[in-house]
Order: C-alpha cells, then sequence, then structure tokens
C-alpha cells in the first residue's frame, strides 16, 4: 500500500498486465544512449585525429585552440591550462551539446523511463515508492533548457560553415582550395541539417518564438515562426535519435579517415 | 463462431479476484460486447459502466491486457485470442465493484482551476473578437470526453498516489484549454507551479499514448505549459527584468 491519496495498491517492480514486450523500447534507448555517452567521451578525449583535409569532427568544433588549419585561435591549447590535466579541445565544446541534450524534454522522457524506470514504460510497475518529479534539485535544473538552446542555435550556425568549408580542399601542388565534393563532405552536410532539424524543432524554441503567446496573430511574425518550430517539433523525436547518431557516426568517419582506416572517396 | 477466454476483475473495496469466463465471439465485436454477453450469459452481477458505445461518454475506461483503453473502441480483431484477455478497471481510482472505480476526484480536482475570464468586452454591444487562428490552437483540447484514461496510465496518481499535489494530464490539458486561449486574462501559472504540481510530470508521454481523441496530451498541452511556469518561477533573467520593472 502507498500512504497516498487513495491508498491504492502499488504494483511490483516490472509488475504489469501488458502482454506486449514493452520492455524492448525502454532497453533499445539505453543501449544506443549508453554507447553514444561511452563513444562521446572517448573520442571527446582522444585529442586527436579529429580532423582530416578540410573536415573537422563536429564534437571539435568549434575548435578554439588545436593543431588543425580549423582553429580560431592560433594556439594548441591555452597558455593557462594546467600542465598535469587531460586536454582535448573537445571540451570547449562537448558541455553545450551534452547539456542541451540532458535537458531536452523528448530525452528526459525517455532516459527517466531507460535509465530510471521512472516508470520502466506506461503501465508497468516501479521499483521506487518515492517520487518527486522535477520538483527538487537537481532534476528542477532542467528548468533551465533555454539556457542551453542559445550555444545550440549557434553551434548548428558553425557546423553549417563547417560543411560549407568541407567543400574546399587544398590543391597539394599548388596549394590553392579548390571545390570538391567527398563522401565526407556529405556525412558533415547532413550531420548540420539533422542538428540544424532537431535543435530548430526545440520545444523552448517554440515557446520562445510564439508559444508563449495567447494572441499570436497580432505578431504575425512570430505566427509564422511558431509554425515552422511546430512543424520540426511533431517529430522532435525523430529528430532527436537521427542526429544523435549521425553526429556520432560523423566523428567516427573523420576519425577513421584520419587515422588512414577508411578512404575519403572524392566524387566531384 | 471461435470461442475466446476473458479473464475479468470481480471485487469490491475489500479485495477480488479475476473471474475467468468463456464465450463466442464473432467478426466486429469489440471488448465492451464481450463484456456484456459474460454479464447476459453467465455473470449477471458484473458491474460495468458504459453509455454511448460510440467512443464519446468516456465511460468505458478499463485496462485491456493491461493497457488503459475504451472497451467500446477496443476491437478484439486487433487483440491475441488465442490466450486469455485481461480486464480489470483502471487503476489510478478507488475501485467501487467489478469494473467500475469511483472517478469522482477529478471533477473536485477540476473546481480548484481558476475559471475561464475575459478581458473586457471589444465591442460596445459587449461581444468580442477573436482570430480564428489564435483559438485554433485551444480546439485540440476540447476534444477531451473526461474518459480519464491519461489519468489512470499516468505514473504519479497510478503508482505514487499523489492525487493531493497534482492534478494529472486530464486537468492539464483543461487548464491549457484555459490559460492559452486567446481572451482569457487569468494567471494559473503559480497554482500549476505549487498546487497543481507541473514539475511532477516527467514527460513520458503516456498520456499521449492512450488518449483515444489523439489529443497531443504532453507536447501541445503539458510542456507549454511548463514552460509558461518557467517564464514566472524559475528563468532567472525574466525574473530580474521583472523585478526591474516593479513587476
Ligand atoms: S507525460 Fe506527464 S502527465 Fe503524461 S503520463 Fe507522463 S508523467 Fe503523467
Ligand atoms: S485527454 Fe484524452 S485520455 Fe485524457 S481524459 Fe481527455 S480524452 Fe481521455
Ligand atoms: S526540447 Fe528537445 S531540444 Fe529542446
Ligand atoms: S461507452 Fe461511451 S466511450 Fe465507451
Amino acid at each position: 500500500m502507498s500512504n497516498g491519496a487513495f491508498a491504492l495498491k502499488r504494483a511490483g517492480f516490472g509488475v504489469t498486465a501488458r502482454r506486449d514486450a514493452w520492455w524492448i523500447q525502454p532497453l533499445v534507448t539505453f543501449a544506443v544512449f549508453s554507447a553514444f555517452i561511452v563513444y562521446s567521451t572517448w573520442a571527446g578525449m582522444q585529442g586527436e585525429y579529429y580532423h582530416f583535409g578540410p573536415y573537422l569532427s563536429p564534437f571539435y568544433s568549434p575548435e578554439l585552440f588545436g593543431e588543425s588549419p580549423h582553429r580560431w585561435i592560433d594556439a594548441v591549447k591555452p597558455t593557462w591550462w594546467p600542465a598535469w590535466m587531460l586536454w582535448s579541445p573537445a571540451f570547449f565544446v562537448v558541455p553545450f551539446p551534452i547539456g542541451f541534450r540532458l535537458t531536452c524534454y523528448y530525452y528526459r522522457g525517455a532516459y527517466y523511463k531507460a535509465f530510471w524506470a521512472d516508470p520502466p514504460n506506461c503501465a508497468v510497475g516501479e521499483p521506487r515508492k518515492g517520487y518527486l518529479g522535477e520538483n527538487a534539485f537537481p532534476l528542477i535544473l532542467q528548468n533551465l533548457h533555454r539556457y542551453f538552446l542559445i550555444p545550440a542555435l549557434a553551434l548548428i550556425a558553425i557546423l553549417a560553415y563547417d560543411a560549407w568549408v568541407a567543400l574546399w580542399f587544398k590543391n597539394a601542388t599548388t596549394g590553392v582550395y579548390e571545390f570538391g565534393l567527398g563522401v565526407g563532405s556529405i556525412v558533415l552536410a547532413l550531420n548540420a541539417f539533422l542538428l540544424g532539424g532537431y535543435t530548430l524543432g526545440c520545444h523552448s524554441l517554440r515557446h520562445l518564438v510564439g508559444g508563449g503567446l495567447d494572441r499570436m496573430s497580432e505578431s504575425p511574425a512570430r505566427m509564422v515562426s511558431w509554425r515552422c518550430v511546430s512543424c520540426l517539433n511533431n517529430r522532435h523525436m525523430r529528430w532527436a535519435w537521427f542526429s544523435l547518431v549521425w553526429v556520432g557516426f560523423t566523428d567516427l568517419y573523420v576519425r577513421l579517415c584520419a587515422m588512414g582506416i577508411w578512404t575519403d572517396w572524392r566524387i566531384i | 463462431m471461435a470461442t475466446a477466454t476473458f479473464k475479468i476483475w470481480r471485487g469490491d473495496t475489500e479485495g477480488g479476484e479475476y473471474g475467468e469466463y468463456q464465450t463466442e465471439v464473432s467478426e466486429g465485436m469489440v471488448v465492451l460486447d464481450a463484456v456484456h454477453q459474460i454479464q447476459a450469459e453467465r455473470a449477471h452481477d458484473l458491474a460495468v459502466r458504459w453509455n454511448c458505445k460510440a467512443g464519446k461518454c468516456g465511460s468505458c475506461s478499463a485496462e485491456v491486457n493491461g493497457m488503459p483503453k475504451l472497451m467500446c473502441m477496443t476491437r478484439l480483431s486487433d487483440i491475441n485470442l488465442n490466450e486469455p484477455v485481461t480486464i480489470q478497471p483502471v487503476k489510478a481510482f478507488p475501485i467501487i465493484r467489478d469494473l467500475v472505480c469511483d472517478v469522482s476526484w477529478n471533477f473536485r480536482a477540476k473546481k480548484k482551476i481558476k475559471p475561464f475570464k475575459p478581458r473586457e468586452a471589444d465591442a460596445a454591444d459587449g461581444t468580442w473578437r477573436m482570430a480564428q487562428e489564435d483559438v485554433d490552437r485551444v480546439q485540440e483540447f476540447r476534444k477531451c470526453i473526461e474518459c480519464f484514461l491519461c489519468q489512470d496510465v499516468c505514473h504519479v496518481l497510478r503508482d505514487h498516489d499523489l492525487h493531493e499535489q497534482f492534478i494529472g494530464p486530464r486537468l492539464f490539458v483543461y487548464t491549457a484549454a484555459l490559460e492559452m486561449h486567446p481572451l482569457d486574462e487569468e494567471d494559473r501559472t503559480g497554482d500549476l507551479a505549487a498546487e497543481f504540481g507541473v514539475g511532477y510530470c516527467n514527460i513520458t508521454k503516456c498520456c499521449t499514448k492512450v488518449c483515444p481523441e489523439d489529443i497531443t496530451i504532453t507536447d501541445n498541452a503539458i510542456i507549454p505549459l511548463k514552460e509558461r511556469v518557467v517564464d514566472t518561477h524559475y528563468d532567472p533573467i525574466r525574473m530580474l527584468v521583472r523585478k526591474l520593472r516593479g513587476g
């Protein structure tokens, strides 16, 4: 028995009359998210093999400091960086998209189920009796999702620029940059596209551009923006999954090319 | 004609158990038809609530094979009849008898929501003007038939029994219909943050999944309400701006 309003009988962990394979969905979510977390942490800590020709791994963009020609500041690492501490240019990038995804409304619902079994799936019994929801620290901080939106929007612009740069290959003999198209150029362009679709369909953005108004018709530009964001927001879950997998693959592609394991085929 | 087995919950506030019944099923039958047939054939005292048999009154809510469903809209052809079909009352509310629960809490909780408060009339004749596109947004919420399947599936009510602290998805849909209405001037964000417990919703979208009216409860009602609560209660910059403006 719980001590709630109606003293309803609690179902034990995993107890349900559901007949379908309800555990598959949280299990797949758990597996893919875990794989991404492990891979991105590893890749972000490498500090090498993150660029190849005109390509730059999205985990390392913007490359504020670093060893590649893509870097913004002419230094391998900041002078103040403690010598004993592991260094990677990704340290200045990765916290922002991670914060954005961790506080994303879609991901929240998905990982509360898959990692915390809260609930394991709809109408399936939970392991814990107590529940605070997003009312107490630390989950109350989820309410600050909109603050991660700002760097996330900037990142799309930067990744779109990277996709443009990925079309200009240096001629080994003349040293001149010439237009070209490699498989990597397509990989990077698709990455910017998918991350754009994901970020621009954000619930907080939907609220900020117009959703917070009750009479949007009085602000036609905001109404149009709200409609556009709503259109992407409709499929936010799909954008979230595709962009997650693809951003990981983009890093892997650049990495394996840089390591000489994969060959980047030139189309043009 | 084929025969199917149904395990129907029989009991009251004191407890109970599943009764096992076999009945003939034919093409086009829904779960409610089978329950009525069983009631007519051998369980004359089986309590079941229903009204329209058309998915419009919201009375016949129950859990069919563990998922909250309207019995009158759940076709037997969509269920595996090679195994017994389990039918139990909704879990989030106290049972009265068999498949009937006392859902009156929902109506009491609804009374806590501040009613529609229109702005002053726009025209001298006491009428208002509003743009169709502004009111379109809340139309979706008005489709609700108050079946309370969303309340039943929501783990905050179903598993944690937090009826005192949380009004549940159905009532968030109702609040959203008022709060986003182009004529309404009332501010319910304080209640949402405190008494209505919007922070307990962890956006797992089970409510949206079971809604027979396909209302996009989580994405179109609850998350926008959460964002409005962020505006008034959590966003430090907005709070600062309000303070500076003396609000
Ligand atoms: S999304 Fe929120 S309201 Fe809907 S079922 Fe989940 S916790 Fe309950
Ligand atoms: S929102 Fe949907 S599921 Fe909830 S009470 Fe209304 S119709 Fe039923
Ligand atoms: S809600 Fe998913 S990115 Fe903002
Ligand atoms: S009997 Fe009316 S909704 Fe099922």
